[in-house]
């Protein structure tokens, strides 16, 4: 079963982050992800760049309204997600409760993945 | 990441907007940092324990305000005549409740609390200093220790700028679309200047200077989350990133200033560069030209070219010319004319910077580009007096080193094209 962890937070936070501290975050993330890549549950892995640079496309009128920033306005956005291949919804949490440890602050929503194409653009 | 530094990065977060309603409460810089202080410090007891709230600005603006209106209140005891209706006021902000707060009304709060630091009577040194220890709440210290100045200086500084703007009667009415749209462009100066105090640093002080760039990003950042529609605030923050993005290529190992043209371009950050080429490309969809969209879009076109000869210069010559024509001065025509040599030669360069001779007498670069172009035009011997001007106006060993370098490849009997300034 693959799931999509999807990474919320608030940005401001985030971007109070020293490089230090963002360097620190990332560090640690990267051994749980090497942990997990090794044991080939470690699918496409994705940090946004903040939502200032987002564009939203209103699709619900014809023709599609261009919008600035992102599609919610929420206190915690949207910065990136993991997709991981497991065997059962604990897992996934287990995996997620080893994200939350190297990366405190914020949510993980843990999502069942409905359909998954590879694509072909390059990483 | 212990417990205190990760409580720091909320409390720092969420710092302009607490700063900002508390002073809209207020109505005084002072009794507002103070009630942000003393909530600071409760947070710092009851967060470890409790854990951040949910909305941490809400409950610092919350404890902060009850803070301050406690002291308020003792103070009033202590006197003899308590004037009733200034505390009847105050318990009026008490009881209306800070629930849920969005973005959209810390808006235009912190956009006052912005403006206040720029006040137009404090020159922008003050400005700045005002911004980075209200709104960003740096140390006098570290403020200080930026600006190269003592730690005294630096706080009668910051004082005099308080007393200031206390003066100043900044209206705290919801601001008209027009007084928004000047504040904005105010404090877009200030933010830019905040970053060039970090950006024409030296190596030597690149470790202390260069929390200004960072913290002018991310106060631009911020406006940019507050007013995400404006096109000149996607375009100054994209700006500051793509030359922040060169960073680390500006300086070689001696910390002399390394060209643009000579930088390593594997040094340059991809990630700010992204960022900032998506800010300008989503800020020329509004098709609302400003002068901060034409120069990001130049520091665009460099950050584009993976090699020096890919750089688009025809079309940075045009965007000069679109910036002479909204902001004429003669520093952006000898910008303009170090492009237009790429393109249309040293001699339409050189005629274009001769009638900035007397304006422009007293400026290293004017000399440094009049003689790189001499040069290419095989004028030498004017080309060395152009050098020996420059290097009497370098403002650091680094500029005099570069026209020096000049100067040699002048001696050695075959000249060399090079030409390019800033870095």
């Amino acid at each position: 079963m693959q799931y999509a962890i999807l990474c919320y937070h608030d940005e401001n936070v985030v971007c109070a982050w020293s490089k230090q501290q963002d360097d620190a975050v990332m560090a640690r993330l990267a051994v749980v992800q090497e942990k997990l890549a090794r044991q080939g549950k470690l699918g496409p892995v994705v940090r946004l760049l903040p939502t200032t640079a987002a564009t939203t496309l209103r699709k619900d009128r014809e023709p599609p309204l261009v919008i600035d920033g992102p599609f919610a306005e929420t206190k915690e956005q949207l910065l990136g997600f993991y997709l991981v291949d497991c065997a059962s919804l604990e897992e996934a949490l287990e995996i997620a409760r080893e994200l939350a440890a190297a990366n405190p602050g914020g949510a993980y929503e843990i999502r069942p993945v409905g359909v998954f194409n590879p694509g072909s653009a390059s990483a | 990441m212990t417990d205190v530094a990760w409580i720091g990065a909320v409390l720092a977060s969420a710092r302009p907007h607490a700063m900002a309603a508390l002073l809209r409460y207020f109505r005084d810089l002072d009794v507002a940092e103070e009630a942000f202080q003393e909530a600071c410090l409760r947070a710092l007891k009851s967060w470890p324990q409790n854990g951040p709230p949910r909305d941490a600005a809400a409950w610092l603006i919350m404890v902060g305000k009850n803070a301050a209106i406690d002291a308020v209140r003792r103070l009033k005891r202590e006197q003899p005549l308590p004037q009733e209706e200034e505390i009847s006021d105050l318990s009026d902000a008490e009881a209306s409740t800070v629930a849920r707060i969005d973005e959209a009304d810390y808006r235009d709060d912190i956009l006052r609390l912005l403006f206040v630091c720029c006040h137009p009577e404090l020159p922008a040194t003050q400005q700045i200093a005002l911004a980075l220890r209200i709104v960003s709440g740096l140390s006098t210290r570290q403020i200080a220790r930026a600006f190269l100045v003592s730690d005294d200086a630096m706080e009668q500084r910051i004082t005099r700028a308080k007393a200031r703007v206390a003066k100043a009667h900044v209206a705290f009415e919801a601001p008209s679309a027009v007084d928004r749209s000047e504040r904005l462009a105010v404090v877009a100066a200030m933010l830019y200047l905040l970053f060039n105090e970090g950006y024409t640093a030296g190596i030597a002080e690149a470790g202390s200077r260069a929390a200004l760039c960072d913290e002018a990003i991310r106060l631009c950042r911020l406006l940019l989350r507050l007013f995400p529609t404006e096109p000149e605030i996607m375009a100054l923050t994209a700006l500051l990133l793509l030359q922040h993005a060169r960073a680390r290529a500006r300086f070689d190992s001696a910390g002399s200033v390394v060209l643009l043209e000579e930088q390593d371009r594997q040094l340059w950050d991809k990630k700010l560069i992204a960022e900032g080429q998506a800010l300008v490309d989503k800020a020329l969809r509004h098709r609302r030209p400003g002068p901060y969209q034409v120069q990001a879009a130049i520091a665009a076109l460099h950050a584009r070219a993976e090699r020096p000869q890919d750089t688009d210069w025809a079309q940075i010559d045009l965007l000069y010319g679109a910036l002479e024509r909204m902001q004429p001065s003669p520093i952006v025509t000898l910008n303009r004319a170090v492009a237009a040599a790429k393109v249309r030669g040293a001699k339409a360069a050189l005629d274009m910077i001769e009638p900035l001779a007397g304006k422009l007498d007293g400026y290293f670069y004017f000399h440094g580009a009049r003689g790189a172009f001499l040069i290419e035009l095989g004028r030498r011997e004017e080309a060395r007096l152009a050098f020996d001007r420059a290097i009497a106006l370098a403002n650091t060993p680094a500029e005099a080193t570069h026209i020096r370098r000049q100067l040699d490849r002048l001696a050695s009997p075959s000249p060399q094209k090079n030409l390019g300034f800033g870095g």
